[in-house]
């Protein structure tokens, strides 16, 4: 079993309470500046934003993927990014060192960094993993009061967001975003315009990233093997010749 | 006609130097006051309060100038090592332990701009035992370490020599053979693997530079600023220090390099052509100007070494040498910055601070090679202990 969020955002009425409940959650400061910043900050681990499409103002929500094969985890040189067994994937700041090389890599360009901090963090969504294993909603979704954010297990997400989409065809643009980009990830979005038209990127693969730098890494032991082995022997060739010339120098010497 | 050269270079040097030296002396000064200053306000007030680093874009000129170009600037340090104790091609012995030393203090370098850059440099170590082999930056985490303390043991012996120290030396020489297989194997990891780190982001890096054939593409061109940088050297210390100008053998490396350009293009026009997108080149984008002149900066080195009448000249090699040398520039900021630009929504130019610490650090470069070159037998026309 594995947690889920599913975003609606043919239901959102742009409240922004989610932001408020994971301010609420994080510790972080709310007020009217925050709540008017429309993207994702140290401080700021989800955030509403507002389009104009199909002729009408909607809203769209920005929070981590925690994607089924994420690519951050297989950036991260110091695994501070975990993929957890309960599905969201979390960040160990222990282990950070700050490189930012998880930022460079998420397609959905979530991490963020506490720029002017000393001792630096990446920030992120973590699913409220720990309410979620102590049976509660996550913060965003126990805070939303238009149905639009729900959370619950990956298979109940999906169903509903099926569910959602068979109950009123017209209503929905056809296509749960998160179900395969990127190889598939926690957090699903239904949207009743094509999802560009609310800032996501439709250009995403449909397969997971990591395996495009694992291709390359998994060929480092060959390159190592066969080079030493290659090197090694052309040093061997050419300076055999002063080895012979040696060898015969000092017989001639006796 | 190299017979002639070094009693005029030896008189115009020592008069220059005169002259020119207290320029230099305040140039670097000045580049050295305003790095510490900069790195007073990195320490104080983060990463955010000196680059105009943002969470779309948090690689800026520190990875992508400070680290990717510094690193493949040290690439001659292996590219010789390979040419003089692999293949055995004692011409170049001469220039091997310049090229060490560059390479050695090329390292030394780079792990200075990454103090500036990590968020958290104290905890650098933690590469050394929280090991994840998917990382890209997990491999180059630790062919920067091993390959640093490989070029500090091929660097040692220049440093006993000066001390008269004969045990030490006798231990490096019996560990030189896998050491210099070693070194050769680390750094071409290593220059590649700065090439793997970009595949990760295969919608954010334009279709011109983003292929799988990075890392391969990233050690070729290493191997060619190399030559250049090596070739770069050779003439400058041959200014500074009054020496000749070995004709046959900077012509030997202008040579190659010419070669390896001609690879490098052709493999890199093959897999435009390959992914069909070579049509992005034509069109009238920022990206495909850039590429142009990245294109340009190699080709025109590259054609221009292949004409004998140019390789009798030694200052028309080190001008090609340094075309090069600006056309690898040029690659690897637009894989690291320009090129990833678009695909992240932003743009991004340094701020000064950011730049601050990038000269501070050249400067710093040029004055310890300066420094070692003076004091160190670098230039010493016979290797004790050559193999």
């Amino acid at each position: 079993m594995a947690f889920a969020l599913l975003f609606d955002s043919t239901h959102c009425i742009g409240c922004r309470a989610c932001e408020e409940g994971c301010a609420g959650k994080w510790n972080h400061p709310y007020d009217e500046t925050i709540a008017a910043e429309d993207h994702l900050s140290a401080h700021k681990l989800t955030a509403v934003q507002t389009f104009q499409a199909g002729g009408e103002e909607r809203y769209n929500r920005r929070l981590c993927m925690h994607c089924e094969e994420p690519t951050c985890v297989s950036a991260c040189p110091v695994t501070a990014l975990e993929k957890t067994a309960e599905g969201p994937v979390v960040y160990h700041e222990s282990r950070c060192i700050g490189c930012r090389y998880c930022m460079q890599a998420c397609p959905f360009q979530v991490p963020s960094y506490e720029w002017h901090k000393r001792l630096p963090r990446i920030k992120k969504c973590d699913l409220c993993i720990e309410r979620q294993t102590a049976g509660q909603k996550t913060a965003c979704t126990e805070a939303c009061p238009a149905d639009a954010t729900l959370s619950g297990t990956r298979e109940e997400m999906i169903a509903e967001a099926k569910r959602r989409i068979a109950e009123n065809p017209d209503g929905y643009y056809p296509h749960i975003y998160g179900l395969t980009e990127v190889g598939g990830t926690s957090v699903f979005f239904l949207s009743a315009v094509p999802f560009e038209q609310l800032g996501m990127n439709t250009g995403l693969p449909h397969e997971a990233l990591p395996p495009l730098t694992w291709r390359a890494l998994s060929a480092v032991p060959g390159v190592a093997a066969v080079g030493s082995v290659l090197l090694g022997g052309i040093y061997w060739i050419t300076h055999r010749r002063e080895e012979v010339a040696a060898a015969e120098g000092k017989e001639k010497g006796r | 006609m190299t017979g002639a050269m070094p009693a005029v270079n030896t008189e115009r040097t020592a008069e220059s130097r005169m002259r020119r030296f207290p320029i230099w002396r305040i140039l670097f000064g000045l580049l050295m006051a305003a790095g510490l200053y900069a790195t007073y306000l990195r320490i104080v007030g983060g990463l955010g309060a000196v680059t105009n680093l943002n969470d779309s874009f948090p690689w800026g000129i520190w990875i992508g100038f400070d680290i990717l170009c510094g690193v493949g600037l040290a690439a001659g340090g292996f590219t010789l090592v390979a040419v003089v104790q692999i293949f055995n091609i004692q011409k170049y012995r001469p220039i091997l332990r310049p090229a060490i030393l560059t390479a050695f203090l090329g390292y030394v370098l780079v792990i200075l701009a990454l103090m500036f850059d990590l968020g958290r440099p104290d905890r650098i170590w933690h590469a050394l035992i929280m090991w994840n082999p998917h990382s890209v930056m997990f491999e180059v985490a630790w062919c920067v370490m091993l390959y640093t303390t490989v070029l500090a043991l091929e660097f040692s012996p220049v440093v006993f020599e000066k001390f008269g120290w004969e045990k030490p030396i006798r231990i490096v020489h019996a560990i030189s053979v896998p050491l210099i297989i070693l070194g050769v194997i680390l750094s071409t990891l290593h220059q590649s693997s700065l090439g793997s780190l970009y595949l990760i982001v295969p919608t954010k890096l334009h279709a011109l530079w983003y292929t799988p054939m990075l890392p391969i593409f990233f050690f070729i061109s290493a191997i060619t600023v190399g030559l250049a940088m090596t070739i770069f050297e050779s003439y400058h210390s041959a200014k500074a220090f009054g020496k000749a100008l070995e004709w046959d053998l900077v012509n030997g490396l202008a040579r190659i390099l010419a070669v390896a350009l001609s690879v490098l293009l052709v493999f890199r026009f093959m897999d435009l052509a390959g992914r069909g997108v070579l049509h992005l080149a034509m069109e009238n984008t920022l990206e495909a100007w850039l590429f142009g002149l990245e294109v340009v900066l190699m080709l025109l080195p590259a054609l221009l070494l292949y004409r004998s009448h140019v390789r009798r000249n030694v200052r028309a090699m080190y001008l090609c040498a340094l075309m090069a040398v600006f056309g690898f520039i040029a690659n690897r900021l637009n894989v690291s910055i320009t090129g990833i630009e678009a695909g992240s929504g932003t743009s991004y130019i340094p701020k000064w601070t950011e730049v601050a610490v990038t000269l501070a650090i050249i400067a710093l470069g040029f004055a310890i090679f300066r420094l070692a070159a003076q004091h160190l037998p670098v230039f010493a026309e016979h290797d004790a202990h050559g193999e």
